[in-house]
């Protein structure tokens, strides 16, 4: 019998801005490259918190830049975070930053390098993070409706496994959590490539329809513009041919599993766009694992559904990212990346609505606090999606 | 035991579910949609997630898997050999 969500509950942590978290993260968040030194420092010298370190941010420009600032401003926002640091070469950028952040309610402290140094503000962002980590620590978990719990999906290291078991059964449980009122997202714009007919098809109304069909011919378009061969080394992979995929058609067949046969896809968000109620989002986003997974924290999602085929590893630092496989080779020899096994699957030994059970029992569970295999083993890929060159 | 699945009923391909498919190995195959099963002769050794052509192609067909256009062919292929990039190719791109 399938699972009975309607009087379904996790533990979370309400926000002040009436979200509900899962995790309870201070982050200390540089605005550019040259910050990574200091943020670092900063969560090194206060015990429980985390730096996110990554390579850009200087001279980008226009949606390049905004794109930017929307990821670290969302990253921020994401309930799964308690309170932040930002630390910025230039003061103004940190408090640009920190007061978009500063907006949902949380604590919010910042920092500029410039006319101090890296030690000077070390020492002061250290400070205020101490404060925002015992304080943290206060915080308890309370009891709240499923429908508060925002689900993200993307797959990697696809095989042909992927598309007949962890696919499908991401879009079981997917079937299951929307008539609860559960926000959903799923992106990855390429990799629709030769069924998007089969999402513009499942699109809620004409203005939908219209608005996934731009994004999708957006990125048909910069594939043409740069392209130097026929992607066979990009997209499908090496390690998806390794796999077994043959073509992008049939990648993306198998990927368009993962929003089950139920769910309307109710509107489209561009890049670590917010959505704006629940249902089932479309969100223009990089296939590349750790990217898009970036992207979904930063629209603000708090747990990830990944199945995986030939076994990506990926994790992220504030967004539990759970991974599934029903490849029998992939759950023996990595096992220790996997939280669900639906290998049973393929040996018709599991159905799919015994599979897709099995999902949405790990991820209450993960949403109550167990640690996914990534989070144990300390994957926190923190990726930013640049647009095109700097400056 | 399976040692292969077929999305949907149509489709021209299996794929490979158990490690160690050797060539002139009778496979038993289970289509998922219709809960049917299917048996053909491998021809080829066939790694897991592989796929097995489940009828004859000349260059210039349509591979269909869940129903669906996956992708034409471009070398001959006999039911129950190994379909994949060397005789496969994308419409797209």
């Amino acid at each position: 019998m399938a699972m009975d969500l309607s009087k379904a509950t996790f533990w979370g942590y309400k926000r002040e801005n009436g979200r509900v978290g899962v995790r309870n993260h201070v982050i200390i968040l540089p605005v550019d490259d040259i910050s990574n030194a200091a943020a670092e420092a900063v969560a090194n010298n206060i015990k429980g918190t985390l730096a996110l370190p990554h390579p850009y941010g200087r001279l980008q420009f226009g949606a390049d830049l905004d794109l930017h600032f929307r990821t670290l401003i969302g990253t921020g926002c994401n309930p799964n975070v308690a309170a932040v640091v930002v630390i910025c070469i230039e003061e103004g950028w940190a408090k640009k930053v920190a007061d978009a952040i500063r907006a949902t309610g949380k604590p919010v402290a910042h920092f500029g390098i410039e006319q101090h140094g890296d030690l000077d503000t070390i020492q002061r962002a250290s400070k205020a993070a101490k404060e925002f980590v015992q304080a943290t620590g206060e915080r308890r978990r309370e009891e709240r409706p499923l429908k508060e719990l925002w689900v993200s999906t993307k797959c990697g290291e696809s095989d042909t496994t992927s598309g007949c078991g962890s696919n499908p059964t991401v879009g079981n449980a997917f079937d299951k959590l929307y008539p609860q009122g559960v926000t959903l997202c799923f992106g990855e714009t390429t990799e629709l490539t030769g069924g998007e007919h089969l999402v513009a098809a499942r699109c809620k109304n004409d203005e939908v329809r219209k608005k996934f069909q731009f994004m999708f011919d957006r990125y048909q378009a910069l594939v043409e513009r740069h392209k130097t061969s026929d992607l066979m080394d990009s997209q499908p992979t090496k390690g998806n041919i390794e796999g077994g995929l043959t073509t992008i058609e049939e990648k993306a067949l198998g990927n368009i599993q993962k929003i089950g046969r139920k769910c309307v896809v109710d509107g489209v968000l561009d890049k670590a766009e917010a959505p704006t109620g629940p249902g089932l989002w479309f969100m223009d986003s990089s296939s590349a694992a750790a990217e898009m997974v970036t992207l979904c924290a930063a629209a603000g999602f708090a747990v990830h559904l990944f199945p995986t085929g030939q076994g990506n590893v990926i994790g992220n630092p504030i967004l539990p990212v759970i991974k599934l496989s029903a490849n029998p080779r992939t759950v023996r020899t990595m096992g220790e990346h996997i939280d669900v096994d639906v290998s049973g699957l393929l040996r018709r030994e599991m159905t799919p609505d015994q599979a897709g059970d099995a999902l949405l029992e790990c991820m209450l569970r993960t949403a109550n606090g167990r640690l996914t295999a990534a989070e144990a083993l300390g994957h926190r890929e923190f990726v930013l999606t640049r647009l095109y060159e700097s400056a | 035991m399976i040692q292969f699945v077929v999305h949907e009923e149509g489709d021209g391909v299996g794929v490979v579910v158990v490690e160690g498919v050797k060539a002139g190995q009778t496979l038993a195959g289970w289509i998922m949609e219709d809960d049917k099963d299917l048996k053909v002769q491998a021809k080829s050794d066939i790694p897991i997630g592989h796929k097995v052509a489940l009828k004859d192609y000349k260059p210039g067909d349509t591979v269909i898997k869940y129903g669906v256009d996956i992708g034409k062919v471009v070398a001959p292929i006999k039911q129950g050999e190994h379909l994949h990039v060397h005789n496969v190719k994308t419409k797209r791109w």
